[in-house]
């Protein structure tokens, strides 16, 4: 099948995003009123896009295929044509897999979760968008249709967490997430040009000829900028900061716990499973220009360093927090870091692989915590939940599920083997231990926290048993949950270090089964380091939160202990604080400085100006005569104009005598233009 | 037909007009509805060809006009901008005869502007524009008009001044004022040489008259643009016109500069441009700068777009100065070019879009346009809300819309001429999108205002309205290939003269 799909593939490739694009754009002319119209519009044009895209998947099981571009002229401007195009090779089709997917089952999730919603069809449509958009960002062959699709993701992210536009908090976290990320896209922005006019394209595969291919490569690194760097490595740095602001990343990640202001299925799809995963796979994409300066260049060993902070600081901040959403925004910063140091330590498969592997248990755990909040009535508080297993059983099988492969409890769950790998990669970098202790340290929080969250939410008795009646969601709730459950498992498979199918793959290679994978040098006392890691963690935790008392109003056991600290992480390290005091304030401030240099200087220059024309204007008139004598030609019509009309300007009523010029002067002109024709 | 008469022809329905002084307001609004779209057609339809006019045939002066690719797309543009200012100022009760013909008279000398290629016509036409936009912004405008409008015609008058005498000055040395004509002196190294020699007697080098003129020359357009420091004219103008007189100000007379920058400035003042790029190229980028931080500082939504369109045209004051500096490759140069075409035409469209929408809160609020004096109304306005999100993030440069494709053009050329230029302007584009962003959470999301509970959508001939618009902005947008392959040509022609292929 795979053979005969081939020759129609880059055809059929495009309509993988423009089935969702198209279901978007004419869900944007249906009435409000047309809303289940909408859902199934979107729905089944996902469905087609999920079939294509698994079908595009398949071409390229076979080991060996490796890029399949296809380029064509999209404008010329002057005589340079600019070519945009898709890309067919194992990474785009597997995220192209995934992203319709998770997708396809967080839209059905979301057919029952947005019931009531007045604005339902229009929900749909912004959906449609972002998934178009994002299926553009994966399969693009040209940095700059990534580009476009990157801010296209980023315009459904702005409108879909503002979906409740009418609170002022999603109306503010909505220009917040769009403003931050695009600090980092300017910088992105600039990567891209500066790649553009030195390697003349922005295709990654163009026989040859593209920018991640041998020529341009060679020629990037050849190239030596300010402060000593290359070419290569002063662009892959702007990626990088794109990628920051995309992906959540110390400092620029303060966005993204905000954004949970738009509905969960919103929270699951863009800001956990995939929107946020593009910084990474822009990283990975991009990776061979990455890589030019070394192992252990500028441009990776940032990239492993930012990683390594931002994982190690998310896990932080998620101990000391108490929203259900708040958390899980937390560890998708923290486990987008640790992809980060995969990235930056050369593991890009293992960076891939936890790229899936998290958008499934984390859209699990985002659905899971939909249905919780779903069944508590809105409550996202965990001090306000407890005992909810007994209430929602099934929702706590998935949640378990989920939060087990976050955690990476051994050997059962994709998170575990995908999370080995990237500590593997960390650990054999030549670029020092830094990122891999930082890393292992994030993954013991981890564990921690989402037993913490765990034991809060669904064991113990109900703290607030008054407040609500939880009760389970239905079964187009839980219908998703289960296949996302069965994904974080199942994909566990494809990425042990027995049978490393997927990073072969991934390389253009056959796998074959290693079963001395666990023999080889230090291998054995790595994995047993990561369950030792996940045991200390879910242990600890345990001990501490297994006892929480029956009231809401009972501070965290923790808080107590750790004191001044416990608040420092409660506000997440006081970024917001900070921006708020260092950014925003003196960009108001410098606003206001040119408000005042127009008013205080800029106008009374013009107004000094007018005086000095005035003045002009009268000499002019008195010198007319003489003008006119000498022979000035063409001169005498226009300072004549002039003159006059400065002069009729102060007599105080000009809109008289102009009046009747204009006609005037139009209809000598027509008569001029009339008999010279004639002639 | 003729092509001349496509510049006339509007000036006809302006004489009919003014003629029939029994017609009623809303039959005269019509009349200019249809006569202005029959001139949109002319524009789109009249054979693009060159013609002369013999005035002084003695003297060896013919005038010159011609419509190739590049003066076809502004001329569209006119049309396209006039059509929509006059449909949108039907709803004004006192936009009367005299508003629509004066509005018509414009068009003519826009016309004119965008066709001719010799000094004298060009610039008759040139200043023909302030009457009307004069008389426009001060009788129909609001309380401040008086004064913004007669402050916007001196300024722009005496840049005109330094026009005119700069290129009486290259008329007595070179002896022509044909722009084509003084092109190819100037790409034969001639024009300086011509200086000297006839201004022998000031002891300056040819060098230094051909800079002077270049500036003075450099004013004229600077004034119009706006490029600081000549932009204090701009705020109060835009703010004290009624809405649809600014989506002419904004869509029409600014792009008059870039043109006159793009097909005069340009090939003519070649010889002394690489001197002048670093100034020039600082003054744009402070422009860009300047217009986004003022921006952010307004609290009317009438100053906001207004300083937004100080920015936006930044962006091509900032590539034209890229290109003055005549080096890099000729790639480099095209995209910086074309961008600046791009940007002219789509940020046309943009900005008077956007000028619509904020005319229609101004005329249902019952004058109102502060940013604190809506809010909510996507609640009550959903249809509106989507259309004016639309070109607000057209302007904000959204790919897929019209925005981003010139924008992207100018940085990657000026960022391959003159990369530092482009670093500190990219910091405009940052900021647009806070205060552009910031304008929609004011008006439009957030709890609605009470007294905003009565407000009715768009109505049908609104929709109509932003449906056309939007539409002129988003084909661009997904489609650049319409518009380049009117403007491809000239482009290329322009390559030529500032940088012939070895």
């Amino acid at each position: 099948m795979a053979e005969a799909l081939t020759p129609h593939l880059s055809a059929l490739l495009w309509w993988v995003p423009l089935l969702p694009l198209m279901a978007g754009g004419i869900i944007a002319f249906l009435p409000d009123a047309r809303g289940r119209i909408a859902s199934k519009l979107a729905i089944g044009a996902l469905f087609v896009s999920c079939l294509l895209a698994i079908g595009a998947l398949v071409c390229v099981l076979v080991p060996g295929t490796t890029h399949v571009p296809s380029a064509l002229t999209w404008f010329t401007f002057g005589d340079v044509a600019l070519k945009v195009g898709l890309l067919l090779d194992p990474l785009s089709a597997g995220m192209a897999a995934m992203v319709t997917f998770v997708a396809l089952w967080i839209f059905i999730y979301s057919h029952g979760y947005m019931h009531d919603e007045k604005r339902f069809g229009r929900f749909f449509g912004f959906l449609s968008l972002f998934c178009g958009a994002m299926l553009l960002l994966v399969l693009s062959n040209s940095l700059l249709l990534l580009f476009m699709a990157w801010e296209l993701v980023g315009l459904a992210s702005y409108l879909l967490i503002g979906f409740h536009f009418e609170k002022p908090s999603a109306a503010a976290a909505a220009q917040k997430a769009f403003i931050t990320t695009r600090v980092g896209d300017m910088a992105f922005f600039l990567g891209m040009i500066w790649l553009h006019g030195h390697s003349g394209t922005l295709l990654f595969y163009d026989g040859g000829n593209g920018l991640l291919e041998s020529g341009a490569l060679k020629s990037l690194a050849g190239v030596t900028t300010f402060g000593g760097l290359t070419v290569s490595a002063a662009a892959s740095l702007l990626l990088l900061a794109g990628a920051m602001g995309k992906s959540g990343q110390v400092p620029l990640h303060t966005w993204l716990p905000d954004a949970m202001e738009g509905p969960t299925p919103v929270s699951a799809l863009i800001h956990a499973a995939t929107m946020v995963a593009a910084g990474v796979f822009l990283v990975a994409r991009a990776h061979p220009i990455f890589s030019l300066g070394g192992d252990t260049g500028i441009a990776l060993t940032a990239t492993a360093w930012i990683g390594a902070i931002t994982a190690l600081y998310a896990a932080l901040v998620a101990l000391a927090q108490y929203d259900i959403k708040r958390i899980l925004a937390y560890s998708t910063v923290s486990q987008l870091g640790f992809m980060m140091v995969a990235l930056g330590t050369g593991g890009v498969a293992a960076a891939m692989f936890h790229l899936i592997a998290h958008a499934f248990f984390k859209a699990l755990l985002f659905l899971s915590a939909g249905s919780v909040i779903h069944g508590c009535h809105g409550e996202q508080d965990i001090r306000k939940m407890g005992g909810l297993r007994k209430a929602m059983p099934k929702t706590f099988l998935a949640y378990a599920v989920g939060m087990m492969a976050l955690a990476g409890f051994p050997f059962v769950f994709s998170g575990f083997w995908s999370k080995e790998a990237i500590l593997h990669s960390a650990e054999v970098w030549p670029g020092g231990k830094g990122p891999f202790l930082m890393a292992a340290a994030a993954a013991l929080l981890t564990a921690f926290y989402m037993t913490r969250q765990a034991l809060l939410v669904f064991f113990g008795i109900p703290r607030e048993p008054g407040a609500h009646h939880p009760h389970e969601s239905p079964a187009v709730m839980i219908a998703p949950l289960c296949v996302l459950a069965a994904g974080a498992v199942l994909l566990s498979i494809i990425g042990t270090p027995l049978w490393p199918w997927f990073e072969k793959w991934l390389h253009g290679e056959r796998a074959e089964f290693h079963s001395g994978a666990f023999g080889g040098h230090g291998a054995m006392g790595l994995l047993l380091l990561s369950v030792v890691i996940v045991t200390a963690g879910v242990g600890l935790s345990w001990m501490i939160y297994r006892k929480i008392s029956g009231d809401s109003g009972t501070p965290d056991p923790l808080s107590g202990k750790l004191g001044g600290f416990w608040r420092f992480l409660e506000n997440a390290m006081g970024f917001d604080a900070f921006y708020g005091k260092f950014v925003i304030a003196p960009l108001a401030f410098f606003a206001g400085g040119i408000d005042a240099l127009e008013k205080l200087v800029f106008v009374p220059l013009m107004g000094l100006a007018e005086c000095v024309l005035k003045l002009c204007g009268a000499i002019t008139l008195s010198t007319d005569e003489r003008v006119i004598n000498g022979g000035f030609d063409g001169a005498s019509t226009g300072l004549r104009q002039r003159a006059d009309s400065t002069s009729r300007s102060q007599t105080g009523r000009p809109q008289g005598y102009l009046r009747a010029i204009g006609p005037g002067v139009a209809l000598l002109l027509a008569l001029y233009f009339w008999l010279s024709q004639q002639s | 037909m003729h092509p001349s008469h496509t510049i006339l022809f509007p000036l006809l329905g302006a004489v009919w007009l003014g003629c029939r002084t029994g017609m009623s307001r809303k039959g005269a609004g019509r009349f200019a509805l249809v006569w202005a779209l029959l001139s949109l057609l002319l524009a789109c339809g009249s054979p693009g060809e060159e013609w002369l006019l013999p005035w002084m045939p003695d003297a060896g002066m013919n005038l010159s006009f011609r419509v190739d690719g590049l003066s076809r797309l502004f001329l569209v543009l006119t049309g396209f901008v006039v059509s929509f200012a006059i449909a949108a100022s039907l709803r004004d009760e006192r936009a009367g005869r005299g508003h629509h013909a004066l509005v018509l008279v414009m068009q003519s000398a826009l016309f004119g502007v965008f066709t001719a290629r010799h000094f004298i016509p060009w610039f008759l036409c040139w200043e023909m524009t302030l009457i009307p936009s004069y008389l426009l912004i001060r009788l129909w405008g609001g309380a401040g008009a008086p004064k913004a409008a007669l402050r916007f015609f001196i300024m722009t008058l005496g840049g005109s001044a330094f026009l005119l005498v700069g290129f009486l000055a290259l008329q007595l040395s070179a002896g022509t004022m044909d722009f084509s004509e003084l092109g190819k002196l100037a790409a034969d190294k001639q024009l300086t040489a011509a200086l000297a020699k006839t201004f022998a007697a000031s002891g300056l080098s040819g060098h230094t008259l051909l800079s002077i003129i270049a500036l003075a020359v450099f004013l004229g357009f600077a004034v119009k643009l706006p490029v600081v420091p000549f932009h204090a004219w701009l705020p109060a103008a835009y703010a004290e016109a009624p809405a649809p007189v600014t989506m002419l100000l904004t869509g029409l007379l600014s792009k008059m500069a870039v043109y006159g920058l793009l097909v005069i400035f340009l090939p003519v003042f070649s010889e002394v441009l690489p001197a002048l790029a670093p100034l020039l190229g600082w003054l744009a980028a402070a422009t860009v700068l300047l217009g986004a931080l003022a921006a952010l500082a307004q609290t009317d939504l009438k100053r906001i777009l207004a300083y937004s369109s100080v920015n936006h045209l930044g962006y091509c004051a900032l590539a034209i100065a890229a290109a003055a500096a005549m080096q890099g490759d000729r790639s480099a140069l095209a995209a910086a070019l074309s961008g600046t075409v791009l940007q002219a035409f789509n940020h046309g469209v943009i900005a008077s879009t956007l000028f619509f929408g904020i005319g229609i809160l101004e005329s249902r609020g019952k004058g109102r346009r502060g940013l604190g004096d809506f809010g909510g109304l996507r609640a009550r306005t959903p249809v509106f809300c989507g259309f004016f999100g639309l070109a607000v993030f057209a302007s904000l440069g959204l790919p897929g819309l019209s925005g981003f494709i010139g924008e992207f053009l100018i940085f990657a050329g000026v960022f391959a001429l003159t990369p530092a230029m482009a670093v500190v302007s990219i910091l405009g584009l940052l900021l647009t999108a806070v205060f552009l962003l910031r304008m929609m959470r004011k008006v439009f999301w957030g709890p609605l205002k009470p007294s905003l509970a009565d407000w009715p959508d768009l109505t049908g001939f609104e929709r109509l309205l932003f449906g056309l618009a939007t539409a002129m902005i988003a084909i661009p947008g997904l489609f650049p290939q319409v518009l380049l392959r009117f403007a491809n040509p000239a482009i290329i022609e322009l390559l030529d003269l500032l940088r012939p292929t070895p």
